[in-house]
């Protein structure tokens, strides 16, 4: 708790001074107080939790999957096969610099207001990082360390199975804890272009009807939700990663 | 004999030198032979020769007379950093050569067991490499390097790592265990007292690349051996000579 204090204390200091503001100003439409967001957020709790919280989580999650079955099979690929790594992985850094939310409104005009879509914009801004990162963590399985395997007469998988697998997994916790932000951002940008429900589709309704609290309202509601999924994948990390701090 | 070098010429790729040209030399089963020399002379290439990681352009490396691409686990090695898996507990990195000879269960276990007690490592086997000491976490490495089965013990700069006392104490220590095993054992190091108290025989690379052959030196100690048998004159005088020897090398 006392290694938490510091940035609580900032947090309290910014939304004090947030509600300062916000009272100043005294348009909810324009800038909301972050107690009247509050206050949102419990009116509007039934709608928000019940239909498009379940709604946007279902997004994230499925293209949270998608991705990392899909950036841990290029991963493999790619370690296994230089041909493969000199193909691709300039190619995935580079398409990094897309912006996807540019290109969004393409997916959501070929696969309407469906859930894939959505999806596909999801697992566009995670597969990517997913892949690289997880790359990397093989990458850095140490040379020595392989011989040593080599030398006791082990065989290519392995090699893979009981040596770049655990160095590798640190990555992989990083990489997801990465990417939950991340899809949920995708899946939110995507109800925005096009849905009818989902935390994203919400917020832009509220929009139109200038309820700044109602805007506000499922963006924190997103932003706590990624948060806990974080935290539940940190928890699961610090139990599997025992060795951590020697690497 | 353990182990021969017959004609063995040697170039890594990517080097316009050959290390070895033409080596002889031959290691007797059960001795305790040292390779000296300044770092660089390609006193690691011979291990990674023999542990099949390169391969020689011409000659043949032999154990008890086979070649060793046809054998399998002939030689156990120790590489100089313990290089044990910070995700394994030790009794799991103890455990890795029988693991990937696909040994059982219990043959497992068992072999664990007996191998820490010899170690004299008992009641360490959940713990993690980074809760032990250098010195411990050496002597896990030299009992993953007994768990390979193999006759022959390939030591590669093992201690170079560790602090003056611990140092002296663990090849003491080696020293102990050699006695009780009976195994072969090569050992590389840059530290002439250091060879002179461990080794039966010790093998100088006596010229720069490309060397040919080993001088050799046999070291007129008995075993038991203890510290004070290095104050003797005939050890003094021969490791003044050693060391005159190895600084020329480095020079040139």
């Amino acid at each position: 708790m006392k290694r938490h204090l510091p940035s609580l204390c900032v947090t309290v200091g910014i939304l004090l001074v947030w509600q300062l503001i916000a009272l100043l100003i005294d348009a909810a439409y324009i800038l909301p107080s972050p107690l009247q967001i509050l206050v949102r957020l419990w009116e509007l709790k039934e709608p928000l939790f019940c239909v498009h919280l379940p709604a946007t989580m279902g997004v994230t999650i499925l293209g949270l999957f998608i991705s990392v079955v899909l950036g841990l099979l290029l991963a493999i690929a790619m370690d296994r096969s230089e041909a493969l790594e000199r193909a691709l992985y300039p190619v995935i850094v580079a398409s990094q610099t897309i912006p996807t939310t540019a290109i969004a409104p393409l997916f959501i005009l070929w696969f309407g207001y469906s859930i894939w879509g959505k999806v596909l914009v999801t697992i566009l801004m995670t597969f990517f990082p997913i892949a690289i990162t997880v790359f990397d963590g093989f990458r850095s399985t140490k040379r020595e360390m392989e011989e040593l395997l080599l030398t006791l007469g082990a065989s290519k998988s392995d090699i893979f199975l009981k040596l770049k697998i655990p160095t590798a997994l640190p990555n992989f916790f990083s990489a997801i804890k990465m990417a939950v932000p991340l899809s949920v951002i995708g899946a939110a940008i995507a109800e925005w272009l096009g849905a009818q429900q989902g935390l994203g589709y919400f917020s832009k309704r509220m929009m139109t009807q200038l309820d700044g609290a109602g805007v506000f309202a499922p963006i924190v509601l997103l932003s706590v939700a990624a948060m806990a999924v974080v935290a539940i994948i940190s928890f699961a990390e610090k139990k599997i990663i025992t060795w951590r701090k020697e690497l | 004999m353990m182990l021969e070098f017959q004609d063995v010429s040697f170039r890594y790729p990517s080097d316009s030198y050959s290390m070895m040209e033409h080596l002889h030399f031959s290691v007797e089963e059960g001795s305790f032979v040292s390779i000296i020399g300044p770092s660089g002379c390609g006193k690691s290439t011979l291990f990674r020769l023999i542990n099949g990681l390169e391969q020689p352009q011409s000659g043949q490396i032999t154990v008890k007379g086979v070649p060793i691409s046809k054998l399998k686990s002939y030689a156990g090695f120790m590489p100089q950093k313990d290089l044990l898996f910070p995700w394994r507990t030790v009794e799991e990195n103890i455990c890795l050569p029988m693991e990937l000879q696909k040994a059982d269960r219990a043959a497992k276990e068992e072999a664990c067991k007996k191998v820490l007690q010899q170690v004299g490592l008992t009641g360490i086997e959940k713990k993690y490499p980074s809760e032990l000491s250098g010195g411990m976490r050496q002597r896990v490495s030299f009992a993953r390097t007994l768990l390979t089965g193999a006759d022959m013990l390939l030591l590669d700069e093992p201690f170079s790592a560790l602090d003056f006392f611990t140092r002296i104490e663990m090849q003491e220590w080696l020293l102990h265990q050699w006695e009780q095993m009976k195994k072969t054992i090569l050992f590389i190091t840059h530290d002439v007292e250091e060879a002179l108290f461990l080794s039966k025989t010790v093998y100088v690379i006596s010229k720069p690349c490309p060397f040919s052959s080993l001088e050799r030196i046999d070291i007129p100690l008995a075993y038991p051996r203890d510290r004070s048998a290095l104050e003797q004159p005939e050890i003094i005088h021969l490791k003044e000579e050693l060391i005159q020897k190895l600084r020329k090398e480095a020079v040139e």
